[in-house]
């Protein structure tokens, strides 16, 4: 298979990268009932891997319960997160786990049609995947009675995005598939409800639906197993930046910022971002955090930097990120981060007064809270979480007045 | 929680077949119960403490409003669908991590709101110091200055400092091509108050969003002048922007210039649609007419002449009229099949440049009849300036609209039929009121006078060209009289079916006992359609290429919602209620008026025994009141 990258797994977790023979999973599921399934990941609590965290079971059950004569389901391999590339690690080399996930899900909501909205840039595996998809349908997979499972049709199309962030924002996703602007959507009400096309629909995550597959063979209780209280099973950490060994690796959530930094060999670090960009920028005193839902939650970026690192450049980069990125829609998003850009140069041209920095973090917390989707709420984080756990670097680098 | 996935909008003004809204714009149409006294109809909510019981579905921003909670809002339309950008109507509801838009959420199950925590207050604050950081210009050097949402909003937070800064250099080029809107994209708020308007409302779609992020602006296909792309300057857009980032392409310094200058006769005609509704611009509640004041106040300002373009209506309404009674009776007289039956009206520019565009090879079926105000044009310098031996080169007429689009009509190279430019300037009703302020007239006080001869005297039916259906009912009354001989068999003359706000209305008179040389009409059922706003005018046309209306005779469309009286030279905000007052108020006045049938006019009478002596749809008539019509298409070289 061609590839742009090497793919750099590094380590194989016992949870989703554990044995799983094809197609297994889609012939235990037609011999059960919904229900199982349903209850089945109740039991595991899967939550949402793209880093909302939601429910996978309530997802499912909401959709499954919504009256309706067609519904969806949407795979979101919109892998746009700054520091991401576990997904593409599932779709190369485990599209089984993902597609089958898919059929689960049609199988549980009553779902006829599968969408994968695959990243533009990830064009190049489009053909590996339609072929893997061909190959489904003819060990009946997919299509009509699947598995010999009277009555249950299923199919995916692949559909490829245009290169906006902002649509890997399910219901901004929705629009773009729908062909209008990748803009998000009001919520309530939820593509549970309202979904492609005005009919429910459910978008999970790569990860979200690759971990079905094993969850309906070893059980909800296996799965459990693995992980903390709140964040069951394990995750794929794309780990990026200053360290000996970047790639993507499968440790049970829990792990501690220290331990990963340990595997990963990581030296002389002095700060990690959790999440992306829109993630949170944590300083050497905070390593000791679990990366857990609960705790330092992630969709699977950990970016590392060292002592060599700029960390008013590091936020420059994110915050160059999402003026670019916002969709323009709401205020908050559209102006304020571009407000909070121009802070970050004052900043650094020693400009700014400690007042008007404040005015910027309260700007960031409004932000936080009124903007219209994620991508608005969460792209201040680097900026109020940068400024305060690095300010004796940023206060000093202004003193010296570079 | 079930939520229906029919295309419904805010507006009872949207058309819910043909939209094509997204779901993110839609309003949330939540299944309501049919009676809300049932068990589920009504859900209870906390909003400021105090407990209420609305309606299941509401938004929040609705019950507030119901309840004389206000809540500010900047994106939020009542006339279109939701939007939920501009983020300034955000409330905390209890529960949940971030603030809701209440203008987007709709209230399904018992919530506890709060609508001016400090968390809110401060929220909205931002919101406005951001747009103000990049609304470029100052207040007293713009066009709504008093009537701007924004300011509005600055006032109400105590803006008094820009706490994020304020834009010093324009970004964009300001697009003064089209002869009727003016787009300075350096005042937008990005509310998509517009967009919603062109695409949804009026289903045009000349404005888009265009870029991402930062760059977002409003754009038109491939970016290029307004006056190169599609627009029909239905003015619709300006009615609703919340800024001055869409205005009209305003005359009144030529205006200005003209009456200072002594060799000029300046002669203005006015609308009806502007008197009932030029008030609101001198702060008197909708549905208020000030024919007689504005008069008195037009004189004082300095026009030479003042004339009621209700006279012309009246002409309009015979020439129509006849070419009707022509056409039938070349269908069943002379048994042509080529005749275009029905005859659509052609006095809404907006709506002629829609048709020219959107189907062009239906421009057959328009009346050749020109709009009154292009007829009066061409009466006053020909026929005018005849009477009164004023040289027509030295006459300047300008005509007060209710409308965007009479701006692009009075320059089309096919309205010089006079020999010169048959009306100079249009006005806007908005223009209007700058130029009464500016003179230091207050209207309201002004004493009341009449209009000036020879045109001085009209008919209530030109009177009620203003609101949609007005036309139609005109007509009828003229036409059934001229066939029959006797008035229309209505209560009054009003002819209800004709009025109301309905997007689109059918009826039908029977015709009997016809005179002598409308013999072939015995027994015809005559069909009449209405239509107003441009995404019902899209359905009526996809109603007659089905063939739906083969049966039908005449359709009256109206580019504008509610008529003229919306038109989109009126007073801002606009609203269906604003339209309704506006529509009663010419209704009462038009029931006062001694003669309410064209025909009985007798200035009429006067004008085809005097000068277009060889009567209605004749050669002087055809030169001076009829035109010809451009097949434009969507693609514009």
């Amino acid at each position: 298979m061609e590839t742009l990258l090497e793919n750099k797994k590094k380590r194989k977790g016992p949870v989703l990268f554990s044995e799983y023979q094809q197609g297994e999973s889609i012939k235990k599921t037609v011999q059960n009932k919904r229900e199982y399934i349903l209850r089945e990941l109740k039991t595991s609590a899967l939550k949402g891997r793209g880093g909302a965290g939601f429910p996978t079971s309530t997802k499912w059950m909401l959709t499954a319960a919504a009256n309706s004569e067609k519904k969806y389901v949407v795979c979101n391999a919109d892998e746009g997160e700054p520091g991401t590339f576990k997904d593409r690690v599932l779709l190369l080399e485990y599209p089984e786990l993902v597609f089958e996930g898919m059929v689960i899900a049609g199988y549980t909501i009553g779902a006829k049609y599968g969408i994968v909205y695959l990243r533009g840039e990830y064009e190049y595996m489009l053909k590996s995947l339609q072929d893997f998809l061909e190959g489904m349908r003819r060990d009946n997979m997919l299509g009509k009675n699947i598995a010999g499972k009277d009555g249950f049709d299923f199919d995916i199309t692949i559909r490829l995005g245009s290169g906006a962030y902002v649509c890997g924002e399910e219901t901004a996703l929705i629009e773009s598939l729908e062909g209008y602007r990748g803009e998000p959507r009001n919520r309530p009400p939820y593509p549970v409800n309202t979904g492609y096309n005005g009919h429910p629909t459910i978008v999970n995550n790569v990860e979200t639906l690759a971990s079905v597959p094993h969850i309906i063979m070893k059980g909800g209780d296996w799965f459990k197993k693995y992980g903390t209280d709140k964040s069951t099973g394990s995750k794929l950490f794309s780990v990026s930046g200053d360290c000996e060994k970047p790639g993507v690796y499968e440790l049970p959530w829990g792990t501690t910022i220290n331990e990963l930094l340990t595997i990963v060999d990581a030296n002389k670090t002095k700060a990690v971002q959790i999440g992306g960009a829109s993630g949170v920028c944590l300083p050497k005193s905070q390593f000791s955090r679990q990366l857990a839902y609960e705790d330092a939650a992630t969709g699977g970026s950990v970016m590392i930097f060292n002592e060599k690192r700029n960390m008013l450049d590091v936020l420059r980069n994110f915050l160059e990120f999402f003026v670019e990125e916002s969709c323009g829609q709401c205020t908050p998003c559209r102006i304020g981060n571009v407000r909070l850009l121009e802070g970050v140069e004052k900043i650094d041209k020693n400009e700014i007064t400690f007042a008007y920095i404040n005015s910027l973090k309260e700007l960031g917390k409004t932000m936080q809270i009124a903007c219209k989707c994620g991508l608005g709420q969460t792209s201040p984080n680097s900026f109020i979480t940068i400024l305060e756990n690095f300010k004796d670097e940023i206060f000093k680098y202004e003193r010296n007045g570079r | 929680m079930k939520y229906s996935n029919t295309k419904e909008t805010g507006d009872k003004m949207l058309n819910k077949d043909t939209s094509r809204i997204p779901v993110s714009q839609q309003k949330l149409n939540v299944e309501k119960p049919a009676d809300i006294t049932t068990i589920g109809g009504t859900v209870s909510v906390e909003i400021n403490e105090k407990k209420l019981k609305v309606p299941f579905g509401t938004t929040i921003l609705d019950a507030c409003r119901e309840n004389q909670i206000h809540i500010p809002t900047l994106c939020h339309h009542p006339d279109l669908c939701i939007a939920g950008n501009c983020r300034i109507c955000v409330v905390e509801v209890e529960g949940m991590r971030t603030l809701q838009a209440s203008c987007a959420y709709p209230i399904t199950s018992p919530l506890k709101i709060k609508t001016t925590t400090p968390m809110v207050r401060k929220a909205r604050r931002h919101i406005i110091d951001l747009l103000l950081s990049e609304h470029y210009g100052e207040c007293y050097s713009c066009s709504r200055n008093g009537n701007c949402e924004l300011q509005t909003l600055a006032r109400e937070y105590g803006v008094d400092e820009y706490t994020f800064g304020h834009i010093t250099d324009p970004i964009y080029t300001v697009d003064k091509s089209s002869a009727a809107v003016v787009r300075d994209m350096n005042k937008c708020v990005l509310c998509k108050r517009c967009v919603r308007t062109c695409i949804d409302l009026q289903e045009v779609g000349v404005l888009e969003a265009i870029d991402r992020g930062y760059d977002t602006h409003i754009g038109t296909f491939l970016e290029k002048p307004l006056a190169d792309v599609i627009c029909i300057n239905c003015g619709q857009c300006i009615n609703r922007c919340p800024t001055a980032a869409l205005k009209a392409n305003d005359p009144s310094d030529e205006i200005w210039n003209a009456i200072d200058n002594p060799k000029k006769h300046v002669v203005i005609q006015t609308a009806p649609s502007p008197r009932a509704a030029i008030g609101e611009e001198f702060g008197i509640e909708a549905g208020h007419s000030f024919t007689g004041e504005l008069n008195t106040a037009l004189r004082r300002i300095g026009f030479d002449m003042v004339f009621d373009t209700n006279f012309t209506a009246d002409l309009t309404i015979i020439e129509e009229g006849t070419e009707l009674l022509n056409r039938l009776k070349k269908l069943i007289v002379d048994k042509d099949t080529s005749v275009k039956l029905p005859q659509f009206t052609s006095c809404s520019p907006g709506w002629v440049k829609f048709i020219e565009h959107f189907n062009p090879e239906y421009l057959d079926y328009l009346s050749t009849a020109k709009s009154p105000q292009q007829m009066f044009g061409a009466l006053i310098k020909t026929f005018y300036a005849k009477e009164t031996k004023i040289d027509p080169s030295d006459i300047v007429t300008v005509a007060l609209m209710p409308c965007s689009a009479k701006k692009f009509e009075c320059n089309r190279p096919e309205m010089f039929g006079s020999g010169f430019k048959d009306v100079d300037y249009g006005l806007t009703t908005r223009e209007m009121a700058k130029m009464i302020r500016e003179a230091g007239i207050y209207l309201p006080e002004v004493p009341k006078s009449n209009f000036d001869e020879p045109f001085g005297n009209a008919s209530g039916a030109g009177l009620i060209f203003g609101a949609t259906g007005g036309v139609m009912e005109a007509a009828l009354r003229t036409v059934y009289e001229l066939v029959t001989g006797r008035p229309v068999p209505f209560k009054n003359l009003n002819i209800e079916p004709c009025r109301g706000f309905e997007g689109i209305k059918q009826a039908s008179v029977k015709l009997t006992e016809c005179k002598k040389e409308y013999v072939f009409l015995n027994n015809v059922e005559l069909k009449f359609v209405v239509a107003h706003g441009t995404a019902n005018a899209k359905k009526v046309m996809e109603m007659l290429k089905r063939g739906e209306l083969d049966d039908v005779h005449f359709v009256e469309i109206m580019a504008c919602p509610g008529g003229c009286l919306g038109g989109g030279g009126q007073p801002i905000p606009t609203s269906v209620e604003i339209r309704e007052k506006r529509a009663q108020a010419i209704y009462a006045e038009e029931s006062t008026l001694p003669i309410r049938k064209s025909h009985e006019n007798p200035r009429i009478k006067y004008i085809y025994e005097n000068f277009l002596t060889d009567g209605p749809c004749g050669k002087t008539s055809h030169q001076l009141l009829h035109t010809h019509y451009t097949k434009r298409g969507k693609f514009i070289a």
